[in-house]
């Protein structure tokens, strides 16, 4: 596979004496979705965590875009085009809607801070920009009338949508969502669905998906890679990972033989 | 508040600062402005770092004070002019504040407000043990007064309108930067520094940046106070001079940058009135500092605000019903 956009080869991860992953090579697709499934304390968000830099791993590394990023603190991953969201809502609660989605433009749309504190004709230029397109992204999740309300006052689904339109107005290359649907109701995972996958399409990203909800993984991705104790038992699409009977055992607590 | 609101806001202040002297009775007052748009100078900065960014400082008294000790040295020891000495003052707390900002604020939780706490005593210990060069507890003496090209500013009027230009200068420089994408990302990495990171914030690069601004504010205060006054001691800039400024801005309701100089002048001018109970003087201060926090749990700019709003939502109703009678 030479057009893995994210790979991980020997990744581990301990938390004392635990091992929260063990030596996990992963590897994301160009253009692909592909979801991190497995039972809980598999080491999924630990993983998602390590990939975005959040979590620094004992060993391994971890490449985005063939460029070694083992070392990459997490900021600098998000400015070079990987962005996250997290699965216990990280928004800025007392900021508006649309300050909240201006900060996704934060890294691409920059000037030198002078600038901004003599609010320069280039600093306005760039805060019109942020605007214009921190707009567009709440758009794209018909979010759009919200952008003056402030966050904390949405409910739950809306936040969980404003954090995507976040995400959308950095344009990364890759988009790592944790648990989009935790949350949700059935309607709403399934617009869900449908909002990743038109993600995917219109602005020609890579998603890497961490999900409880396997209606949602098994509809959208292409491949998947099951975790089970911080350690890869099974990876393929989604018809092959469903017959494992590895993933069988792991999720109904069969023998393994 | 929109930044057209914010600067609508600024004209209006700067009119008043430049009127309210034609209304004072005497020239003590006008001491108490002075001192009131330094002290709001401090609290600008503060209300920068601690109310938007939520990183507490114990210690900017010190940055205030070691600014004015050395313009203060500079100028009256070594010589210097005092224009020179004030942009070396300037120049040594900004350098000093980026010293103890870099370790600390790499650290996460309050190391910033534990490092800045022992760095305020330590400088307010030097200012009082060092008599040769400071003169110690009873202060430096013959700093001369403030002036440009040879021009001293002699009148307390003159001194009083450079300071409330400097002041609105840098509410200026406050409101520019919080109306942009520096302040969105301070205001972000204040909720969530997991997120703010996630978006592409260096976080310790943007906690160093706003200490070091709210220290170089505290900075210019500190040298024009030091060629207002001529004559300073260790006890203005002691670590209860670093609460005081932190209860200017709570009291002004973290983060509004008027509710920080309105706190400030409430700060400074509300000793002035409980002068008359002598001993009684600090309890009466913490009375009423205890009332505000009670009574204004979000400060005077959220009490304000409500207060606003109330106003407005009554004069809606009577036109509603004068409509519905008329």
């Amino acid at each position: 596979m030479g057009s893995a956009v994210l790979a991980t080869s020997g990744v581990s991860v301990r938390f004392g004496g635990v091992h929260a992953l063990a030596d996990v090579d992963f590897e994301a697709e160009q253009g692909a979705i592909t979801a991190i499934i497995g039972p809980n304390g598999a080491g999924k968000t630990t993983l998602l965590n390590v990939i975005s830099g959040m979590v620094t791993p004992s060993g391994g590394s971890i490449r985005f875009d063939g460029r070694d990023i083992t070392a990459a603190p997490a900021h600098e991953r998000a400015r070079g085009g990987m962005v996250r969201t997290f699965q216990n809502l990280e928004i800025f609660s007392n900021m508006t809607v649309l300050e909240n989605v201006a900060m996704g433009c934060h890294g691409r749309l920059s000037v030198p801070a002078w600038h901004s504190m003599l609010r320069t004709p280039r600093s306005r230029r760039i805060e019109a920009d942020i605007r214009r397109e921190a707009m567009e992204a709440l758009e794209f999740v018909g979010m759009a009338e919200y952008a003056l309300a402030t966050a904390k006052d949405l409910a739950f689904g809306r936040q969980r949508a404003l954090e995507l339109a976040r995400a959308l107005a950095a344009r990364p290359r890759l988009l790592l969502l944790d648990e989009p649907a935790a949350g949700l109701n059935i309607a709403e995972t399934q617009a869900l669905a449908a909002m990743i996958v038109r993600i995917r399409d219109t602005y020609g990203l890579s998603v890497i998906l961490v999900e409880h909800d396997m209606e949602l993984v098994m509809g959208i991705s292409d491949a998947i890679m099951v975790l089970c104790f911080g350690q890869t038992i099974s990876r393929g699409t989604p018809a092959q990972v469903q017959k494992d009977p590895k993933v069988v055992a792991a999720y109904l607590g069969g023998d393994e033989e | 508040m929109s930044y057209r609101k914010d600067m609508i806001w600024l004209g209006c202040f700067f009119a008043l600062l430049m009127l309210a002297p034609a209304a004072l009775p005497n020239n003590y007052f006008l001491t108490i402005l002075i001192l009131g748009c330094l002290h709001s100078l401090n609290a600008v900065g503060l209300c920068l770092l601690v109310g938007h960014a939520g990183q507490i400082s114990l210690g900017h008294a010190g940055f205030y004070g070691l600014a004015a000790y050395s313009s203060a040295w500079l100028s009256a020891t070594a010589g210097w002019p005092v224009e020179a000495s004030m942009l070396a003052g300037v120049a040594l707390t900004v350098a000093v504040s980026f010293l103890i900002g870099m370790p600390s604020l790499k650290l996460k939780g309050h190391y910033l407000a534990m490092a800045t706490l022992g760095f305020g005593i330590i400088l307010s210990i030097l200012f009082t043990e060092t008599v040769d060069i400071t003169g110690g507890p009873s202060g430096f003496v013959g700093i001369p007064r403030l002036s440009f090209f040879g021009h001293e500013v002699k009148k307390d009027l003159g001194l009083y309108r450079i300071v409330a230009g400097v002041l609105c200068l840098a509410v200026w420089l406050a409101f520019n930067l919080l109306h942009s994408r520096i302040g969105r990302a301070l205001r972000a990495l204040h909720t969530s520094e997991k997120a703010a990171q996630a978006m592409g914030v260096d976080i310790a690069r943007y906690k160093l940046f706003v200490f070091v601004l709210s220290a170089a504010f505290s900075a210019v205060a500190g040298v024009l106070y030091a060629h207002y006054l001529t004559f300073i001691a260790p006890s203005s800039f002691g670590f209860m001079f670093s609460v005081e400024l932190i209860v200017m801005v709570v009291l002004g309701g973290m983060v509004s940058v008027p509710g920080a100089i309105v706190g400030a002048f409430f700060v400074t001018v509300l000793p002035e009135f409980l002068r008359a109970f002598e001993n009684v003087e600090v309890v009466l201060f913490g009375a009423i500092l205890i009332l505000c926090m009670m009574f204004l749990p979000d400060g005077m700019a959220g009490g304000w605000n409500r207060l606003w709003a109330r106003v407005r939502r009554a004069w809606a109703a009577r036109r509603a019903t004068g409509a519905a009678h008329g």
